[in-house]
């Protein structure tokens, strides 16, 4: 058996470099060596979305990812995607509309958010509930969450119509 | 849930790939997306020793639609199926299948090579391509043979694959007339409790080819020759369309599951059925 | 006064107190990933563990060997119950007067149970090691029907004496478990007898699971140079975990110091005790070294806390005019292998005996019957106050049952039986007082806000268009109103294991005038550092931005009885407003003092005191809480702090009207939501925005448990829904928008009014979405069909009916 391997990851902009077994998952290479404890594992079997992270420009499910899957990959995490000084829209328009309460699945979501707009910047809710349906969130009922989404949404476009 | 360990690969080529088959035989087991195979590693349900990562190897991706062939590539994604408006233009019922299966994360990993290869009666492309009469690539030590896809499925999980292959393109003549992708699933991220996979061609009100595929209604996919050769020549009236039904019936041997008992899935086949060659007969 | 000055209304504003839809505070760290769960701790030297679970439902256990787990490189230690037995910590208490094995005792009482607890270096080590523990079983016969439980020779629970009374008195059989009786059964029976109409059926309301996002798990550190014990868990009462500890492990309570850190959603999963707990204490005193466990979600559905399982069988009477005059109710409830239901002590079935709803019934009884079964311990009150979801699920089915009995509509069946807002505080036949009501304006505002008549008008002609074969989708319209009973409670009849349940607030006010305040809950989600500075806020003149709101670390908090069924809000909310009064009244001695007049002269104006009569004269409580740290002022102590111990005198009752138009598809058995309106009366309303988070939460989880969410056994006691895959949890796909409304009929005894809002939309959604799709058959014959609702049982009604001949 391959015991241990030289794992190489580019994690929201930084280069890390460790051993780990090839079967241990990405969530927990994430979590445990490069104590990035945002996403988080729910329900391991691919169904709730809590531990979305972005591998090589997809949102990806990291407790279904092995490490050595992703080695050499280029990975964000909601670690990367704003900063205290410095937030996302995404980040701004949930605590805005409520759309989140245990924040749980918040990372995950707000992950899978950037990447919902970056694709479809001009969503629809029907697109909003379609393209976060890969997460699940046990305490809003999703109402504002989407509304968040589209609001962010909005507030992306309008930043872009000035900078126009 | 932590996966038993194994030994990990990640060939570059083919010739790498089916080295590592041939010495272990069904003890190694290829990886594309994953997203069949690792739940079941990490439920300890599959046992896999070494595991052949083959996301570097080349020439297994893209999708080509030429001289009324459309190929496809093992690695494939769902997302990539979904964003390829040449094969939406070909062939759009794989969009509209492709959207109704798992949801948006898993669609970016999982591949139409995993999905027709992996065996799993619940997987839908393999009913799909049994409709498109699409046929695998299969690569081994003794070079490349092609499968047709009707032929490809001999009971949950067992396929006419041999150990040492690997399948790495699937390819299907460009589909003429209309099509739907129908299924019923209890949420998102489930499996069907019946999916029909229907491509019609009407000619002057008169129903000149038509081809069905049931998915999750036996341990394979089901191919209902005989559904279709009840529409064949008919306009779709109510007693060829019940007579498809029946037919259909008599192919699909489904088993109770959380998702109801055996009686209600055979209905629910049914209303899905008929709602799929509506749907496709409208576009044709 | 001056132009700089802002005048009162700014001033209000800046306070952002009560009533105002205030930003969550705690969204800034959540959102950046910056939240703190238990999995999240990381300790030097941390060791990981898992569990070697039982296969079977029920079984002898003739050997464990554990050589071959030990063996493996990075195994630090293997417990079974041989090795808790010394400690005394083989078996532990629950909640609900019985005992739990910790680790199996000799054999295995449910699917899932805990053998062994292997505990290595890291989680891949441990995983591989529970592979290597082998177990020897001996099958023993299966029971998963309750009732056939108290007809079969075989005996579950070996290890109690069937002669014996159980905690809550007689056992009629040696798989029962108690008999619990309100009402009066004779009279009940005698009005049943001699009713002009009387309704009946059997309500089935399914097991399930709150299933929160995060799962449950701990990390123990004992010190042991210290001689302490540091646990931090998913805990919803981390006091009661503290004292649990204590007495279980023989440590001194001040030598354990437990914390809940954020948790991941909690819904009732996480208020009990369970053996991960306890072995992961245990693993670190052995070992001496931090030991984390935590489950993954299929130990999670299949081990802790399942909800619900009643068999509920109701008579109901009434006049021919529909006036209700009895209700009769008997339930046999599956408690599965152990009564590890968390329950006030004295209440095996909770308050069930608030199954008398809404209405104005003169005369009741309940009977419960608790039975074992090979199913997973638990009965946990899943985002509701003890057991109110089932007891409102029954009157709320049984009404409408008497409405077709009846031949009357359901929504005029209730509003003829409502209390009426004269008769509150209104004593219940089964014995509750409910504080505060105004039933008929709720109900009235909500079926105006739908258009009642018309949507009723509009299902008359679909069940026309059905019958002529135009249509094959069905519309059911789903009425319910709910009163709920939250808040406990009262410290005379409420106690978990002996602790009364009070609840607590303790205050520090700064010198430069902000403000620390600690309390004895733990928010899950429900935004209590953002809504417990708005009530301090509204109580003491300082801005809640503010007011810093801690909870859940017991060395530093004051203790309480935790956060579930609904009681932060009427219980430690409470105690925050008179540990605020306190503040308030010694501020009021301090401003007199520097305002050079009696202390009766002056009177608080939202953020200062003013000399009555002359509001220019005044001192902010800023300046007041400097004063009380740098002035000597007679007779008053240095320093502005309080503390309250809040014994609630009642439970607080809200209530609402809710209606949801659904659409179904015969032939599928698919539904589709089409329109859902909640109108919710939580009395007094701290922060709007977060009340309207909190209901559409809760409507969707009670979607699920309505339409598909169950945990399912076979005949053999396996788990058929063990993986989000089967156990049903709606995505914002499946999830429809809600439109919320509300009136305001403060509590009279809670010191702001309020009552609590969380789980009300639980309570009365899963009764709305059921009668939905009842009500959609109800013109084709349908009486009563059992949840979950899920596709192919609602199919299996519309076949049952001959919908599809």
């Amino acid at each position: 058996m391959t015991d241990k391997m030289h794992v190489k990851l580019n994690v929201n902009g930084e280069d890390h470099e460790f051993l780990a077994e090839p079967r241990e998952l990405l969530i927990y290479a994430l979590r445990e060596k490069l104590n990035l404890t945002g996403p988080h594992v729910g329900c391991e079997t691919t169904h709730c979305g809590a531990c979305t992270v972005t591998l090589d420009g997809k949102s990806v499910k990291s407790c279904t990812v092995f490490v050595a899957q992703a080695n050499g990959a280029e990975i964000t995490t909601i670690e990367g995607i704003g900063n205290p000084d410095n937030l996302h829209v995404l980040q701004e328009a949930f605590r805005e509309h409520h759309g989140l309460q245990c924040g749980f699945c918040t990372p995950g979501m707000i992950t899978r958010a950037t990447k919902l707009l970056e694709e479809n910047p001009n969503p629809t809710e029907e697109d909003v509930r379609f393209g976060m349906a890969g997460n699940i969130c046990r305490c809003t009922g999703y109402q504002n969450i989407v509304k968040s989404v589209l609001a962010a949404a909005s507030e992306l476009n309008g930043a872009k119509e000035a900078a126009q | 849930m932590i996966p038993a360990k194994f030994e990990y690969y990640r060939p570059t080529d083919l010739a790498g790939v089916i080295s590592i088959l041939e010495e272990h035989g069904d003890d190694a087991r290829v990886v594309a997306g994953g997203h069949s195979l690792i739940p079941m590693m990490k439920l300890r349900m599959a046992d896999v020793p070494h595991l052949i990562d083959i996301q570097d190897v080349e020439g297994l991706s893209g999708i080509s639609v030429s001289d009324g062939t459309v190929t496809i590539g093992a690695m494939t994604t769902q997302a990539e199926l979904i964003d390829s408006a040449d094969l939406t233009a070909a062939a759009p019922i794989l969009r509209e299948a492709a959207l109704q299966i798992a949801d948006p994360q898993v669609r970016y990993m999982g591949t139409i090579g995993g999905n027709v290869a992996n065996g799993d009666p619940g997987n839908d492309m393999p009913g799909l391509m049994q409709c498109l009469d699409a046929s695998f690539t299969l690569f081994g030590p003794d070079g490349e043979r092609k499968v047709p896809a009707r032929d490809f499925y001999e009971a949950a999980y067992m396929t006419e694959r041999e150990d040492e292959e690997i399948l790495t393109a699937i390819s299907f003549a460009v589909p003429n007339g209309g099509y739907a992708y129908e299924k019923q699933k209890r949420k998102i991220g489930d499996y069907a409790t019946a999916a029909a996979a229907v491509q019609l061609v009407m000619e002057g009100g008169n129903c000149t080819f038509a081809s069905i595929a049931m998915t999750n209604l036996s341990d394979t996919p089901i191919w209902s020759e005989a559904a279709a050769d009840a529409l064949t020549g008919t306009s779709l009236d109510g007693a060829a369309v019940d007579a498809a039904v029946e037919a259909m019936l008599g192919d699909i041997d489904p088993t109770e599951d959380n998702r109801g008992p055996i009686e209600f899935k055979r209905h629910a086949a049914a209303t899905i059925l008929r709602r799929a060659i509506a749907r496709a007969a409208s576009r044709a | 006064m001056n132009d700089l000055t802002p005048d009162r209304d700014e001033r209000v504003a800046n306070l952002k107190g009560m009533g105002c839809s205030r930003k969550r505070v705690e969204d800034v760290r959540f959102t950046q990933g910056k939240g703190n769960y238990v999995d999240d701790v990381k300790l030097p030297g941390m060791l990981h563990s898992d569990f070697v679970r039982s296969p079977y439902a029920h079984a002898r256990i003739k050997s464990i060997n554990i050589d071959a787990a030990m063996a493996l490189d990075g195994v630090v230690a293997v417990l079974t119950a041989k090795d808790l037995e010394p400690l005394g910590l083989h078996w532990m208490p629950t909640l609900a007067g019985d005992k739990q094995m910790v680790l199996a005792d000799g054999k295995v009482l449910f699917q899932g149970q805990e053998v062994a607890f292997v505990v290595a270096k890291d989680r891949y080590i441990a995983a591989d090691a529970v592979e290597l523990v082998e177990v020897e079983y001996e099958e023993l016969p299966v029971i998963v029907d309750p009732f056939k439980s108290l007809e079969s020779d075989v005996v579950l629970r070996e290890d109690l004496d069937p002669t014996a009374d159980g905690a809550h008195g007689p056992r009629k059989h040696h798989n029962h478990i108690f008999t619990w009786e309100v009402g009066d059964e004779k009279a009940t029976n005698e009005v049943l007898d001699e009713a002009e109409v009387v309704a009946e059926d059997m309500f089935y309301y399914h097991r399930t699971h709150p299933c929160p996002l995060e799962t449950c798990g701990s990390v123990a550190s004992m010190d042991k140079v210290n001689g302490k014990l540091t646990l931090w868990g998913t805990f919803q009462a981390p006091h009661v975990v503290r004292t649990v500890a204590s007495l279980l492990s023989g440590i001194e309570e001040h030598n354990i110091r437990v914390i809940s850190p954020d948790i991941g959603g909690g819904f009732g999963n996480k208020v009990g005790v369970y053996p991960g707990y306890v072995c992961s204490i245990v693993a670190s005193i052995v070992t001496g070294k931090p030991v984390k466990w935590i489950e993954d979600r299929m130990e999670n559905l299949m081990s802790t806390a399942f909800a619900r399982d009643y068999w509920m069988k109701g008579k109901i009477s009434a006049t021919k005019e529909g006036k209700i005059t009895s209700v009769h109710c008997h339930v046999t409830a599956d408690h599965g292998a152990f009564d590890a239901c968390a329950d006030p002590t004295k209440f095996p079935a909770g308050f069930m005996n608030i199954c008398t709803g809404s209405y104005d019934i003169p005369v009741a009884y309940l009977g419960v019957d608790g039975v074992y079964t090979n199913k997973a311990p638990g009965g946990v009150s899943y985002r509701c106050s003890f057991r109110v979801t089932e007891a409102v699920y029954f009157i709320e089915r049984m009404i409408e049952v008497l409405a077709i009995e009846l031949n009357m509509d359901p929504a005029e069946l209730r509003r003829i039986n409502f209390i009426k807002k004269e008769q509150f505080p209104y004593k219940a036949a089964l014995g509750w007082e409910y504080d505060s009501g105004d039933y008929h304006t709720a109900w009235d505002k909500a079926l105006k806000a739908v258009d009642y008549d018309g949507l009723r008008a509009e299902q008359a002609q679909r069940v026309e268009d059905f019958k002529a074969g135009k249509t094959r989708k069905l519309m059911g319209i789903g009425l319910s109103f709910f009163t709920e009973i939250v808040g406990a409670g009262p410290v005379k009849n409420c106690d978990i294991l002996g602790m009364g349940m009070f609840d607590s607030c303790e205050i520090r006010i700064h010198p430069t005038g902000s403000a620390i305040a600690r309390l004895g809950t733990i928010s899950q989600g429900q935004g209590h550092a953002t809504t417990f500075a708005q009530i301090l806020a509204s109580e003491i003149g300082i801005s809640a931005d503010s007011i810093t709101i801690e909870e859940g670390d017991t060395d530093t908090a004051p203790y309480g009885l935790g956060t579930y069924g609904s009681r932060s809000t009427p219980v430690a909310g409470a105690a925050t407003a008179m540990a605020g009064r306190k503040i308030r009244a010694k501020a009021q001695m301090i401003a007199a003092y520097l305002l050079e007049v009696h202390d009766d002269d002056v009177e608080f104006d939202v953020d200062r005191f003013v000399v009555k009569g002359a509001p220019e004269r005044f001192k902010t409580m800023k300046e007041i809480a400097y004063a009380a740290y740098n002035q000597a002022i007679p007779g008053v102590e240095p320093g502005l702090e309080a503390v309250s111990y809040y014994d609630p005198p009642n439970m607080t009752y809200p209530f609402g009207a809710y209606v949801c138009v659904m659409d179904i598809d015969v032939d599928t058995g698919v539904p589709d939501i089409r329109r859902f309106y909640a109108l919710d009366d939580c009395g007094t309303r701290i922060n709007p925005m977060v009340i309207e988070g909190q209901v559409h939460g809760g409507l969707t989880e009670a979607l699920a448990v309505a339409l598909g969410q169950e945990i399912a056994y076979d005949d053999m006691g396996n788990v058929k829904t063990g993986t989000l895959m089967d156990f049903f949890l709606p995505t914002a796909w499946e999830t429809p928008n809600y439109e919320t409304d509300y009136t305001v009929t403060p509590s009279p005894h809670h010191p702001i009014g309020a009552k609590g809002v969380g789980e009300s939309p639980h309570v009365g959604g899963v009764p709305c979405f059921s009668n939905a799709v009842n009500d959609a058959f109800k013109a084709f014959g349908l009486r009563h069909t059992q949840m979950p609702h899920d596709h192919w049982r609602i199919w299996k009604t519309a076949n049952g009916l001959g919908l599809h001949d």
